[in-house]
Protein backbone atom coordinates (compact mmCIF):
# COMPACT_ATOMS: atom_id res chain seq x y z
CA UNK A 1 0.00 0.00 0.00
CA UNK A 2 1.48 3.61 -0.97
CA UNK A 3 0.25 5.53 1.92
CA UNK A 4 1.04 8.73 0.50
CA UNK A 5 -1.48 8.09 -2.41
CA UNK A 6 -3.95 6.75 -0.35
CA UNK A 7 -3.59 9.96 2.04
CA UNK A 8 -3.10 12.40 -1.27
CA UNK A 9 -6.97 10.56 -2.21
CA UNK A 10 -8.10 11.23 1.19
CA UNK A 11 -7.53 15.00 1.38
CA UNK A 12 -7.96 15.24 -1.70
CA UNK A 13 -11.28 14.18 -1.39
CA UNK A 14 -11.93 16.12 1.81
CA UNK A 15 -11.29 19.13 -0.47
CA UNK A 16 -13.98 17.91 -3.19
CA UNK A 17 -16.54 17.19 -0.73
CA UNK A 18 -16.01 20.51 1.49
CA UNK A 19 -16.56 22.28 -1.78
CA UNK A 20 -19.75 20.65 -3.12
CA UNK A 21 -21.17 21.58 0.57
CA UNK A 22 -19.73 24.96 0.47
CA UNK A 23 -21.15 25.76 -3.14
CA UNK A 24 -24.81 24.40 -2.34
CA UNK A 25 -24.74 25.70 1.16
CA UNK A 26 -25.86 22.52 2.27
CA UNK A 27 -24.99 18.74 3.36
CA UNK A 28 -23.41 17.10 5.99
CA UNK A 29 -19.30 17.75 6.65
CA UNK A 30 -18.56 16.42 9.86
CA UNK A 31 -19.46 12.95 9.34
CA UNK A 32 -17.77 13.43 5.20
CA UNK A 33 -14.18 14.24 6.41
CA UNK A 34 -14.33 11.07 9.32
CA UNK A 35 -14.97 8.65 6.61
CA UNK A 36 -12.26 9.98 3.51
CA UNK A 37 -9.38 8.11 4.93
CA UNK A 38 -11.81 4.61 5.12
CA UNK A 39 -12.90 5.57 1.57
CA UNK A 40 -9.70 5.84 0.12
CA UNK A 41 -8.07 2.69 1.32
CA UNK A 42 -11.11 0.81 0.02
CA UNK A 43 -11.10 2.41 -3.42
CA UNK A 44 -7.68 2.74 -3.54
CA UNK A 45 -6.19 -0.79 -1.66
CA UNK A 46 -9.11 -3.32 -1.40
CA UNK A 47 -12.45 -2.80 -3.49
CA UNK A 48 -12.25 -4.50 -7.03
CA UNK A 49 -14.37 -2.36 -9.18
CA UNK A 50 -14.00 -0.17 -12.37
CA UNK A 51 -14.74 3.34 -12.94
CA UNK A 52 -15.20 2.30 -16.61
CA UNK A 53 -17.54 -0.53 -16.01
CA UNK A 54 -19.68 0.68 -12.77
CA UNK A 55 -22.47 -2.18 -12.76
CA UNK A 56 -19.16 -5.02 -13.48
CA UNK A 57 -21.43 -7.50 -12.30
CA UNK A 58 -18.94 -9.30 -9.97
CA UNK A 59 -17.57 -6.29 -8.73
CA UNK A 60 -17.26 -5.51 -4.84
CA UNK A 61 -19.84 -3.55 -3.60
CA UNK A 62 -20.16 -0.55 -1.39
CA UNK A 63 -23.15 0.89 0.44
CA UNK A 64 -23.37 4.11 2.13
CA UNK A 65 -25.47 3.19 4.92
CA UNK A 66 -25.05 6.93 6.89
CA UNK A 67 -25.92 7.80 3.63
CA UNK A 68 -25.84 11.66 4.67
CA UNK A 69 -22.37 11.56 4.11
CA UNK A 70 -22.36 11.40 0.13
CA UNK A 71 -20.31 14.06 -0.92
CA UNK A 72 -17.05 12.30 1.27
CA UNK A 73 -18.37 9.24 -1.36
CA UNK A 74 -19.14 11.27 -4.52
CA UNK A 75 -15.45 12.77 -3.89
CA UNK A 76 -14.21 9.79 -3.68
CA UNK A 77 -15.69 8.46 -6.53
CA UNK A 78 -13.92 11.08 -8.31
CA UNK A 79 -10.72 10.36 -7.02
CA UNK A 80 -11.02 7.09 -8.61
CA UNK A 81 -12.29 8.30 -12.16
CA UNK A 82 -16.43 7.40 -12.14
CA UNK A 83 -16.99 11.02 -13.09
CA UNK A 84 -15.04 14.65 -12.86
CA UNK A 85 -14.14 16.69 -9.48
CA UNK A 86 -15.84 19.47 -10.84
CA UNK A 87 -19.21 17.17 -11.02
CA UNK A 88 -19.30 17.14 -7.26
CA UNK A 89 -19.30 20.53 -7.12
CA UNK A 90 -22.38 20.56 -8.31
CA UNK A 91 -23.53 18.81 -5.45
CA UNK A 92 -27.28 19.42 -4.13
CA UNK A 93 -28.19 22.10 -6.83
CA UNK A 94 -31.35 21.79 -8.46
CA UNK A 95 -29.69 20.94 -11.79
CA UNK A 96 -27.34 17.96 -10.67
CA UNK A 97 -27.59 14.89 -11.03
CA UNK A 98 -25.01 14.66 -7.65
CA UNK A 99 -28.40 14.49 -5.24
CA UNK A 100 -28.27 15.18 -1.52
CA UNK A 101 -28.47 11.52 -0.82
CA UNK A 102 -26.67 8.58 -2.68
CA UNK A 103 -28.95 7.75 -5.75
CA UNK A 104 -28.17 4.24 -7.74
CA UNK A 105 -30.47 5.08 -10.76
CA UNK A 106 -28.20 8.02 -11.73
CA UNK A 107 -24.74 8.29 -10.24
CA UNK A 108 -22.47 5.79 -11.58
CA UNK A 109 -20.38 3.66 -8.78
CA UNK A 110 -23.16 4.16 -6.27
CA UNK A 111 -24.67 0.72 -5.69
CA UNK A 112 -27.71 1.54 -3.35
CA UNK A 113 -30.12 4.53 -2.99
CA UNK A 114 -29.43 5.37 0.99
CA UNK A 115 -30.27 7.91 2.83
CA UNK A 116 -32.73 7.15 5.58
CA UNK A 117 -30.80 5.46 8.01
CA UNK A 118 -30.46 1.86 9.26
CA UNK A 119 -31.79 0.38 5.35
CA UNK A 120 -28.29 0.47 3.93
CA UNK A 121 -26.74 -2.41 5.81
CA UNK A 122 -29.96 -4.51 4.93
CA UNK A 123 -29.10 -3.88 1.58
CA UNK A 124 -25.84 -4.72 2.28
CA UNK A 125 -26.59 -7.78 3.84
CA UNK A 126 -28.87 -8.66 0.51
CA UNK A 127 -26.01 -8.28 -1.55
CA UNK A 128 -23.80 -10.40 0.50
CA UNK A 129 -26.58 -13.20 0.81
CA UNK A 130 -27.18 -12.75 -3.27
CA UNK A 131 -23.44 -12.91 -4.10
CA UNK A 132 -23.13 -16.14 -1.44
CA UNK A 133 -26.23 -17.87 -2.59
CA UNK A 134 -24.63 -17.78 -6.09
CA UNK A 135 -21.16 -18.63 -5.13
CA UNK A 136 -19.42 -15.42 -6.09
CA UNK A 137 -16.26 -13.97 -4.68
CA UNK A 138 -17.37 -10.88 -4.23
CA UNK A 139 -17.16 -8.31 -0.95
CA UNK A 140 -19.87 -6.09 0.30
CA UNK A 141 -18.76 -3.67 2.07
CA UNK A 142 -20.75 -1.02 4.04
CA UNK A 143 -20.14 1.99 6.75
CA UNK A 144 -22.67 2.90 9.27
CA UNK A 145 -22.47 5.95 11.37
CA UNK A 146 -22.47 5.34 15.69
CA UNK A 147 -25.65 7.58 15.76
CA UNK A 148 -27.44 5.08 13.41
CA UNK A 149 -27.08 2.01 15.27
CA UNK A 150 -29.77 4.02 17.37
CA UNK A 151 -32.11 2.92 14.68
CA UNK A 152 -33.73 -0.63 15.49
CA UNK A 153 -33.18 -1.73 11.94
CA UNK A 154 -29.34 -1.82 11.94
CA UNK A 155 -30.15 -4.54 15.08
CA UNK A 156 -32.65 -6.52 12.77
CA UNK A 157 -29.83 -6.79 10.22
CA UNK A 158 -27.15 -7.61 12.55
CA UNK A 159 -29.09 -10.41 13.64
CA UNK A 160 -29.45 -11.47 9.84
CA UNK A 161 -25.64 -11.44 8.95
CA UNK A 162 -24.39 -13.40 11.81
CA UNK A 163 -27.44 -16.20 11.35
CA UNK A 164 -26.71 -16.14 7.23
CA UNK A 165 -22.80 -16.10 8.50
CA UNK A 166 -22.12 -13.65 5.61
CA UNK A 167 -18.44 -13.62 6.17
CA UNK A 168 -18.59 -11.71 2.76
CA UNK A 169 -19.72 -8.74 4.48
CA UNK A 170 -17.62 -6.17 6.12
CA UNK A 171 -19.35 -3.49 7.95
CA UNK A 172 -17.57 0.05 9.46
CA UNK A 173 -19.04 2.03 12.46
CA UNK A 174 -18.01 5.66 11.59
CA UNK A 175 -17.49 5.76 15.59
CA UNK A 176 -17.25 9.52 15.54
CA UNK A 177 -19.11 9.86 19.01
CA UNK A 178 -21.58 12.73 18.25
CA UNK A 179 -24.80 12.92 16.05
CA UNK A 180 -26.93 15.84 15.13
CA UNK A 181 -28.08 17.14 18.53
CA UNK A 182 -24.78 16.16 20.59
CA UNK A 183 -22.33 13.65 21.65
CA UNK A 184 -23.90 10.12 21.48
CA UNK A 185 -23.52 9.42 25.14
CA UNK A 186 -25.87 12.22 25.56
CA UNK A 187 -28.52 11.47 23.14
CA UNK A 188 -28.78 8.03 22.97
CA UNK A 189 -25.91 5.64 24.15
CA UNK A 190 -25.39 3.24 21.25
CA UNK A 191 -21.71 2.27 23.66
CA UNK A 192 -20.39 -0.21 23.78
CA UNK A 193 -20.63 -0.92 20.31
CA UNK A 194 -17.77 -3.48 19.99
CA UNK A 195 -19.49 -5.81 22.81
CA UNK A 196 -22.54 -5.32 21.04
CA UNK A 197 -22.15 -6.65 17.57
CA UNK A 198 -19.87 -9.42 18.96
CA UNK A 199 -22.67 -10.70 21.41
CA UNK A 200 -24.88 -10.65 18.43
CA UNK A 201 -22.33 -13.07 16.86
CA UNK A 202 -20.07 -10.49 14.83
CA UNK A 203 -16.35 -10.41 14.44
CA UNK A 204 -15.20 -7.28 16.01
CA UNK A 205 -12.11 -5.24 15.16
CA UNK A 206 -11.43 -1.85 16.83
CA UNK A 207 -9.16 0.41 15.08
CA UNK A 208 -8.28 4.37 14.61
CA UNK A 209 -10.07 5.55 11.45
CA UNK A 210 -7.38 7.32 10.32
CA UNK A 211 -4.77 5.35 10.71
CA UNK A 212 -3.94 3.44 6.99
CA UNK A 213 -2.17 0.49 8.18
CA UNK A 214 -5.23 -0.42 11.02
CA UNK A 215 -7.57 -0.05 8.27
CA UNK A 216 -6.13 -2.46 5.60
CA UNK A 217 -5.04 -4.71 8.45
CA UNK A 218 -8.86 -5.26 9.84
CA UNK A 219 -10.26 -5.40 6.16
CA UNK A 220 -7.75 -8.15 5.57
CA UNK A 221 -8.98 -9.91 8.84
CA UNK A 222 -12.14 -9.58 7.78
CA UNK A 223 -11.30 -11.39 4.58
CA UNK A 224 -10.06 -14.20 6.23
CA UNK A 225 -13.04 -14.82 9.13
CA UNK A 226 -15.09 -17.51 7.60
CA UNK A 227 -18.87 -17.81 9.09
CA UNK A 228 -19.08 -14.78 10.49
CA UNK A 229 -20.13 -10.94 9.17
CA UNK A 230 -17.30 -8.60 10.92
CA UNK A 231 -17.80 -5.11 12.28
CA UNK A 232 -14.65 -2.76 11.99
CA UNK A 233 -15.54 0.04 15.12
CA UNK A 234 -13.44 2.44 13.60
CA UNK A 235 -12.52 5.11 15.90
CA UNK A 236 -13.08 8.75 14.19
CA UNK A 237 -12.51 12.47 14.67
CA UNK A 238 -15.82 14.01 13.13
CA UNK A 239 -14.37 16.84 10.79
CA UNK A 240 -11.06 15.22 10.70
CA UNK A 241 -9.06 17.58 8.50
CA UNK A 242 -9.92 20.87 9.29
CA UNK A 243 -9.60 21.77 12.65
CA UNK A 244 -12.31 23.94 13.85
CA UNK A 245 -14.30 21.36 12.70
CA UNK A 246 -13.29 18.40 14.63
CA UNK A 247 -14.79 17.21 17.90
CA UNK A 248 -17.97 20.07 17.17
CA UNK A 249 -21.39 18.68 16.72
CA UNK A 250 -22.36 22.06 15.17
CA UNK A 251 -20.95 20.91 11.85
CA UNK A 252 -22.56 17.95 11.48
CA UNK A 253 -25.25 19.31 8.95
CA UNK A 254 -23.83 22.77 8.44
CA UNK A 255 -21.86 24.52 5.62
CA UNK A 256 -18.99 26.85 6.09
CA UNK A 257 -19.82 30.37 5.24
CA UNK A 258 -17.19 32.02 2.62
CA UNK A 259 -13.80 32.72 5.69
CA UNK A 260 -15.01 29.55 6.80
CA UNK A 261 -14.37 28.04 3.75
CA UNK A 262 -11.29 29.54 2.40
CA UNK A 263 -9.46 29.05 5.79
CA UNK A 264 -10.38 24.82 5.43
CA UNK A 265 -9.59 24.70 2.17
CA UNK A 266 -6.17 26.01 2.70
CA UNK A 267 -5.56 23.83 6.03
CA UNK A 268 -6.19 20.77 3.29
CA UNK A 269 -3.87 22.33 0.86
CA UNK A 270 -1.35 22.50 3.30
CA UNK A 271 -1.73 18.74 4.42
CA UNK A 272 -1.53 18.40 0.32
CA UNK A 273 1.34 20.16 -0.58
CA UNK A 274 3.34 18.34 2.31
CA UNK A 275 2.10 14.88 1.00
CA UNK A 276 3.49 15.91 -2.68
CA UNK A 277 6.98 17.25 -1.25
CA UNK B 1 -67.55 -25.80 -9.69
CA UNK B 2 -63.50 -25.71 -8.55
CA UNK B 3 -63.03 -25.77 -4.99
CA UNK B 4 -63.22 -22.33 -3.11
CA UNK B 5 -59.36 -21.23 -2.72
CA UNK B 6 -57.50 -18.19 -0.68
CA UNK B 7 -55.95 -16.45 -2.66
CA UNK B 8 -53.25 -16.27 -0.19
CA UNK B 9 -52.69 -20.22 -0.61
CA UNK B 10 -52.93 -19.27 -4.69
CA UNK B 11 -49.99 -17.06 -4.09
CA UNK B 12 -47.92 -20.17 -2.01
CA UNK B 13 -49.01 -22.45 -4.90
CA UNK B 14 -48.28 -19.91 -7.86
CA UNK B 15 -44.31 -19.75 -6.79
CA UNK B 16 -43.88 -23.31 -6.02
CA UNK B 17 -45.15 -23.85 -9.15
CA UNK B 18 -43.38 -20.36 -11.08
CA UNK B 19 -40.09 -21.74 -9.16
CA UNK B 20 -39.03 -24.12 -11.70
CA UNK B 21 -39.71 -21.85 -14.34
CA UNK B 22 -37.80 -18.66 -13.01
CA UNK B 23 -34.90 -18.40 -10.87
CA UNK B 24 -36.90 -16.36 -7.86
CA UNK B 25 -35.77 -16.07 -4.48
CA UNK B 26 -38.83 -15.86 -1.83
CA UNK B 27 -38.73 -14.35 1.72
CA UNK B 28 -40.82 -14.09 4.61
CA UNK B 29 -40.89 -12.79 8.42
CA UNK B 30 -42.06 -15.74 10.07
CA UNK B 31 -45.36 -16.39 8.66
CA UNK B 32 -44.91 -18.49 5.80
CA UNK B 33 -47.22 -21.27 6.69
CA UNK B 34 -50.25 -18.65 6.90
CA UNK B 35 -48.69 -16.76 4.06
CA UNK B 36 -48.09 -20.33 2.41
CA UNK B 37 -45.02 -19.43 0.89
CA UNK B 38 -43.98 -22.43 3.12
CA UNK B 39 -44.66 -23.99 -0.10
CA UNK B 40 -42.15 -22.69 -1.82
CA UNK B 41 -39.98 -22.93 1.09
CA UNK B 42 -40.40 -26.53 1.05
CA UNK B 43 -39.90 -27.42 -2.95
CA UNK B 44 -36.59 -25.00 -2.72
CA UNK B 45 -35.50 -24.06 0.56
CA UNK B 46 -32.02 -23.08 -0.87
CA UNK B 47 -33.95 -20.11 -1.94
CA UNK B 48 -35.94 -19.62 0.70
CA UNK B 49 -34.58 -16.53 3.12
CA UNK B 50 -36.69 -16.33 6.52
CA UNK B 51 -35.98 -13.02 8.02
CA UNK B 52 -37.74 -13.77 11.20
CA UNK B 53 -40.21 -10.98 12.46
CA UNK B 54 -38.31 -8.23 11.05
CA UNK B 55 -40.59 -6.69 7.88
CA UNK B 56 -38.57 -3.70 7.50
CA UNK B 57 -35.29 -5.63 7.71
CA UNK B 58 -37.09 -7.57 5.15
CA UNK B 59 -37.92 -5.03 2.64
CA UNK B 60 -34.38 -3.45 2.71
CA UNK B 61 -32.82 -6.61 2.49
CA UNK B 62 -34.64 -7.64 -0.59
CA UNK B 63 -33.82 -4.42 -1.98
CA UNK B 64 -30.11 -5.41 -1.61
CA UNK B 65 -30.98 -9.14 -3.14
CA UNK B 66 -32.52 -7.11 -6.40
CA UNK B 67 -29.71 -5.07 -7.01
CA UNK B 68 -28.11 -7.91 -7.91
CA UNK B 69 -30.46 -8.50 -10.89
CA UNK B 70 -32.38 -11.23 -8.89
CA UNK B 71 -36.67 -11.07 -8.82
CA UNK B 72 -37.30 -11.48 -5.06
CA UNK B 73 -40.48 -11.77 -3.45
CA UNK B 74 -40.75 -10.16 0.11
CA UNK B 75 -43.90 -11.63 2.26
CA UNK B 76 -45.84 -10.62 5.10
CA UNK B 77 -49.51 -9.62 6.47
CA UNK B 78 -50.92 -6.47 4.53
CA UNK B 79 -50.21 -5.11 7.41
CA UNK B 80 -46.72 -5.07 8.40
CA UNK B 81 -45.64 -5.40 4.41
CA UNK B 82 -47.77 -1.93 3.27
CA UNK B 83 -47.64 -0.85 7.06
CA UNK B 84 -45.00 -1.30 9.15
CA UNK B 85 -42.68 -1.58 6.26
CA UNK B 86 -44.15 1.47 4.15
CA UNK B 87 -41.08 3.92 4.46
CA UNK B 88 -37.92 0.89 3.58
CA UNK B 89 -40.64 0.03 0.32
CA UNK B 90 -40.68 3.62 -0.53
CA UNK B 91 -36.72 4.39 -0.04
CA UNK B 92 -34.86 0.97 -0.99
CA UNK B 93 -37.16 -0.51 -3.34
CA UNK B 94 -39.91 2.51 -5.20
CA UNK B 95 -37.49 5.15 -5.46
CA UNK B 96 -34.31 2.86 -7.11
CA UNK B 97 -37.41 1.04 -8.78
CA UNK B 98 -35.65 -2.69 -7.59
CA UNK B 99 -37.13 -5.93 -8.47
CA UNK B 100 -38.85 -6.58 -5.57
CA UNK B 101 -42.51 -8.27 -5.75
CA UNK B 102 -44.15 -7.54 -2.25
CA UNK B 103 -46.39 -10.46 -1.80
CA UNK B 104 -48.62 -9.20 0.87
CA UNK B 105 -51.89 -11.45 2.06
CA UNK B 106 -54.56 -11.31 5.16
CA UNK B 107 -55.92 -7.51 3.42
CA UNK B 108 -58.66 -6.23 4.22
CA UNK B 109 -61.57 -6.92 6.89
CA UNK B 110 -61.78 -10.63 5.94
CA UNK B 111 -58.94 -11.28 7.96
CA UNK B 112 -61.83 -11.73 10.04
CA UNK B 113 -61.05 -13.06 14.12
CA UNK B 114 -57.65 -11.33 14.65
CA UNK B 115 -59.56 -8.28 14.53
CA UNK B 116 -58.95 -4.75 13.82
CA UNK B 117 -54.64 -4.63 14.47
CA UNK B 118 -54.22 -7.04 11.77
CA UNK B 119 -57.52 -6.27 9.12
CA UNK B 120 -55.21 -3.84 6.82
CA UNK B 121 -57.64 -1.54 5.40
CA UNK B 122 -55.03 0.84 4.23
CA UNK B 123 -52.35 -0.90 2.01
CA UNK B 124 -53.68 0.20 -1.25
CA UNK B 125 -54.41 3.78 -0.36
CA UNK B 126 -50.40 3.91 1.09
CA UNK B 127 -48.97 1.79 -2.06
CA UNK B 128 -50.82 3.55 -4.50
CA UNK B 129 -49.22 7.26 -3.79
CA UNK B 130 -45.52 5.86 -4.28
CA UNK B 131 -43.75 6.14 -8.03
CA UNK B 132 -42.53 3.17 -9.39
CA UNK B 133 -45.14 0.73 -7.54
CA UNK B 134 -47.77 -1.21 -9.57
CA UNK B 135 -50.63 -2.99 -6.98
CA UNK B 136 -52.71 -6.07 -7.91
CA UNK B 137 -55.16 -7.22 -6.23
CA UNK B 138 -56.55 -10.80 -8.03
CA UNK B 139 -60.45 -12.13 -7.42
CA UNK B 140 -59.89 -15.57 -7.44
CA UNK B 141 -57.39 -18.28 -7.40
CA UNK B 142 -57.19 -18.26 -11.57
CA UNK B 143 -56.50 -14.50 -10.99
CA UNK B 144 -54.32 -14.52 -8.57
CA UNK B 145 -51.85 -17.15 -10.06
CA UNK B 146 -51.78 -15.45 -13.46
CA UNK B 147 -51.05 -12.12 -11.19
CA UNK B 148 -47.60 -14.01 -9.66
CA UNK B 149 -46.29 -15.02 -12.94
CA UNK B 150 -47.01 -11.11 -14.43
CA UNK B 151 -45.36 -9.71 -11.32
CA UNK B 152 -42.28 -11.70 -12.01
CA UNK B 153 -42.42 -10.57 -15.74
CA UNK B 154 -42.63 -6.48 -14.65
CA UNK B 155 -39.51 -5.09 -14.29
CA UNK B 156 -39.84 -2.90 -11.23
CA UNK B 157 -41.95 -3.36 -7.62
CA UNK B 158 -45.22 -4.84 -7.48
CA UNK B 159 -47.59 -4.91 -4.27
CA UNK B 160 -49.51 -8.17 -4.55
CA UNK B 161 -52.40 -7.89 -2.50
CA UNK B 162 -54.25 -11.61 -1.33
CA UNK B 163 -57.01 -12.35 0.76
CA UNK B 164 -57.12 -15.05 3.90
CA UNK B 165 -60.58 -15.99 3.13
CA UNK B 166 -61.14 -19.25 0.76
CA UNK B 167 -63.37 -17.66 -2.22
CA UNK B 168 -64.82 -18.70 -4.95
CA UNK B 169 -63.35 -19.47 -8.37
CA UNK B 170 -65.04 -17.03 -10.93
CA UNK B 171 -62.46 -17.16 -14.10
CA UNK B 172 -62.16 -19.76 -16.17
CA UNK B 173 -58.84 -21.32 -16.43
CA UNK B 174 -58.88 -21.98 -20.22
CA UNK B 175 -60.07 -18.51 -21.29
CA UNK B 176 -58.10 -16.42 -18.16
CA UNK B 177 -56.22 -14.11 -19.66
CA UNK B 178 -54.32 -11.54 -17.69
CA UNK B 179 -52.97 -7.84 -18.73
CA UNK B 180 -51.83 -5.94 -16.40
CA UNK B 181 -52.76 -2.63 -16.23
CA UNK B 182 -56.10 -3.80 -18.04
CA UNK B 183 -59.45 -3.82 -17.06
CA UNK B 184 -61.94 -6.62 -17.40
CA UNK B 185 -65.64 -5.69 -18.52
CA UNK B 186 -67.22 -8.91 -17.40
CA UNK B 187 -70.59 -7.59 -18.30
CA UNK B 188 -72.04 -4.87 -20.30
CA UNK B 189 -74.79 -2.60 -18.55
CA UNK B 190 -76.88 0.65 -19.81
CA UNK B 191 -78.12 1.94 -16.41
CA UNK B 192 -74.28 1.83 -14.12
CA UNK B 193 -71.22 0.44 -14.02
CA UNK B 194 -70.10 -1.36 -10.76
CA UNK B 195 -66.36 -1.12 -10.61
CA UNK B 196 -65.14 -4.23 -7.98
CA UNK B 197 -61.60 -5.20 -7.24
CA UNK B 198 -60.88 -8.25 -5.38
CA UNK B 199 -63.32 -10.24 -2.91
CA UNK B 200 -66.01 -7.66 -3.81
CA UNK B 201 -66.30 -9.24 -7.86
CA UNK B 202 -68.06 -11.94 -7.28
CA UNK B 203 -70.75 -9.13 -4.99
CA UNK B 204 -70.85 -7.37 -7.96
CA UNK B 205 -71.55 -9.99 -10.35
CA UNK B 206 -74.22 -11.11 -7.73
CA UNK B 207 -75.49 -7.29 -7.24
CA UNK B 208 -75.94 -6.82 -10.91
CA UNK B 209 -77.81 -10.34 -10.97
CA UNK B 210 -80.21 -8.80 -8.29
CA UNK B 211 -80.62 -5.56 -9.82
CA UNK B 212 -81.87 -7.04 -13.28
CA UNK B 213 -84.60 -8.67 -11.34
CA UNK B 214 -85.86 -5.52 -10.55
CA UNK B 215 -85.36 -4.54 -14.39
CA UNK B 216 -81.83 -2.32 -13.53
CA UNK B 217 -79.06 -3.27 -15.70
CA UNK B 218 -76.12 -2.52 -14.56
CA UNK B 219 -72.54 -3.23 -15.95
CA UNK B 220 -69.33 -5.22 -13.94
CA UNK B 221 -66.14 -4.12 -14.49
CA UNK B 222 -62.91 -6.07 -12.29
CA UNK B 223 -60.02 -4.31 -11.47
CA UNK B 224 -57.15 -6.52 -10.84
CA UNK B 225 -54.19 -3.59 -11.58
CA UNK B 226 -55.73 -0.47 -9.22
CA UNK B 227 -52.04 0.78 -10.25
CA UNK B 228 -51.36 1.65 -12.88
CA UNK B 229 -55.28 1.71 -13.37
CA UNK B 230 -57.18 1.26 -16.71
CA UNK B 231 -58.08 4.80 -16.92
CA UNK B 232 -60.13 4.17 -20.67
CA UNK B 233 -62.34 1.13 -18.97
CA UNK B 234 -63.80 3.19 -16.75
CA UNK B 235 -64.07 6.78 -18.88
CA UNK B 236 -66.03 4.82 -21.10
CA UNK B 237 -68.15 3.17 -18.79
CA UNK B 238 -68.84 6.44 -17.47
CA UNK B 239 -69.76 7.55 -20.53
CA UNK B 240 -71.73 4.91 -21.86
CA UNK B 241 -74.27 4.11 -18.23
CA UNK B 242 -73.89 7.58 -16.61
CA UNK B 243 -72.93 6.42 -13.18
CA UNK B 244 -70.46 4.41 -11.30
CA UNK B 245 -70.54 2.31 -8.08
CA UNK B 246 -67.07 1.23 -6.48
CA UNK B 247 -66.43 -1.79 -4.65
CA UNK B 248 -63.64 -2.84 -2.34
CA UNK B 249 -62.33 -4.79 0.40
CA UNK B 250 -60.78 -1.61 1.99
CA UNK B 251 -61.18 1.73 3.25
CA UNK B 252 -63.11 4.12 0.73
CA UNK B 253 -60.18 6.54 1.56
CA UNK B 254 -57.48 6.25 -0.68
CA UNK B 255 -58.41 2.91 -2.14
CA UNK B 256 -60.30 1.91 -5.40
CA UNK B 257 -62.94 4.26 -5.10
CA UNK B 258 -60.44 7.22 -5.08
CA UNK B 259 -58.58 5.84 -7.81
CA UNK B 260 -62.05 5.76 -9.58
CA UNK B 261 -62.74 8.85 -8.70
CA UNK B 262 -59.58 10.64 -9.66
CA UNK B 263 -60.24 9.13 -13.23
CA UNK B 264 -63.99 10.47 -13.51
CA UNK B 265 -62.95 13.63 -12.30
CA UNK B 266 -60.06 14.00 -14.78
CA UNK B 267 -62.52 12.74 -17.80
CA UNK B 268 -66.21 11.84 -17.58
CA UNK B 269 -67.99 13.43 -14.09
CA UNK B 270 -70.59 11.22 -13.70
CA UNK B 271 -72.36 10.55 -10.45
CA UNK B 272 -70.83 7.94 -8.60
CA UNK B 273 -70.64 6.00 -5.13
CA UNK B 274 -67.84 4.35 -3.13
CA UNK B 275 -68.65 0.87 -1.29
CA UNK B 276 -66.09 -0.56 1.24
CA UNK B 277 -65.24 0.11 4.59
CA UNK B 278 -65.98 3.40 5.54
CA UNK B 279 -62.88 5.06 7.17
CA UNK B 280 -63.13 2.97 10.29
CA UNK B 281 -61.39 0.14 11.73
CA UNK B 282 -62.31 -3.58 12.12
CA UNK B 283 -63.38 -5.82 14.77
CA UNK B 284 -62.87 -9.15 15.56
CA UNK B 285 -66.00 -12.17 13.80
CA UNK B 286 -66.28 -14.53 11.73
CA UNK B 287 -65.28 -12.97 7.83
CA UNK B 288 -68.96 -13.23 6.30
CA UNK B 289 -70.47 -11.87 9.44
CA UNK B 290 -67.73 -9.16 9.23
CA UNK B 291 -68.64 -8.15 6.09
CA UNK B 292 -72.30 -8.23 6.53
CA UNK B 293 -71.76 -5.63 8.88
CA UNK B 294 -69.18 -3.25 6.95
CA UNK B 295 -71.99 -3.14 4.19
CA UNK B 296 -69.35 -5.24 1.61
CA UNK B 297 -71.91 -7.43 0.59
CA UNK B 298 -73.87 -7.76 -2.56
CA UNK B 299 -76.84 -6.31 -1.65
CA UNK B 300 -75.49 -3.38 -0.39
CA UNK B 301 -73.47 -2.73 -3.84
CA UNK B 302 -76.85 -3.34 -5.29
CA UNK B 303 -78.82 -0.46 -3.33
CA UNK B 304 -75.71 1.81 -3.85
CA UNK B 305 -76.06 1.13 -7.22
CA UNK B 306 -80.10 2.70 -7.07
CA UNK B 307 -78.72 5.54 -5.10
CA UNK B 308 -76.12 6.46 -8.05
CA UNK B 309 -78.66 5.90 -10.49
CA UNK B 310 -81.12 8.62 -8.66
CA UNK B 311 -78.01 11.24 -8.64
CA UNK B 312 -78.30 11.42 -12.33
CA UNK B 313 -81.38 12.81 -12.44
Amino acid sequence: MNKNEIALHAYQARKTALTGIYNAQSGHPGGSLSICDILSVLYFEVMNVDPANPKMEDRDRFVLSKGHCAPALYAMLAEKGYFPRSDVYTLRQTNSYIQGHPDMKGIPGIDMSTGSLGQGISAANGMALAGKLKDKDYRVYTILGDGELEEGQVWEAAMFAAHYKLDNLTAFVDNNGLQIDGKITDVMNSEPIDEKFRAFGWNVIVIDAHDYDEILDAVNEAKETKGRPTMIVAKSVKGKGVSFMENNPAWHGAAPKKEEFEKAIAELDAVISNLKA
Amino acid sequence: MAEKRATRESYGMALAELGEKYDILVMDADLSKSTKTDMFKKKFPERFINTGIAEGNMMATAAGIATTGRVVFASSFAMFAAGRAFEQIRNSICYPNLNVKIGATHAGISVGEDGASHQCLEDIGIMRTLPNMVIINPADHIEATAAVEAAILHDGPVYLRFGRLAVEQIFDSETYKFELGKGVTISEGTDATIIATGLMVPEAIEAAKLLKNEGIDAGVINIHTIKPIDKDIIAKAAAKTGAIVTAEEHNVIGGLGSAVAEVLCETCPVPMLRVGTQDVFGRSGKPKELLEIYGLTAANIAETVKKAIALKK
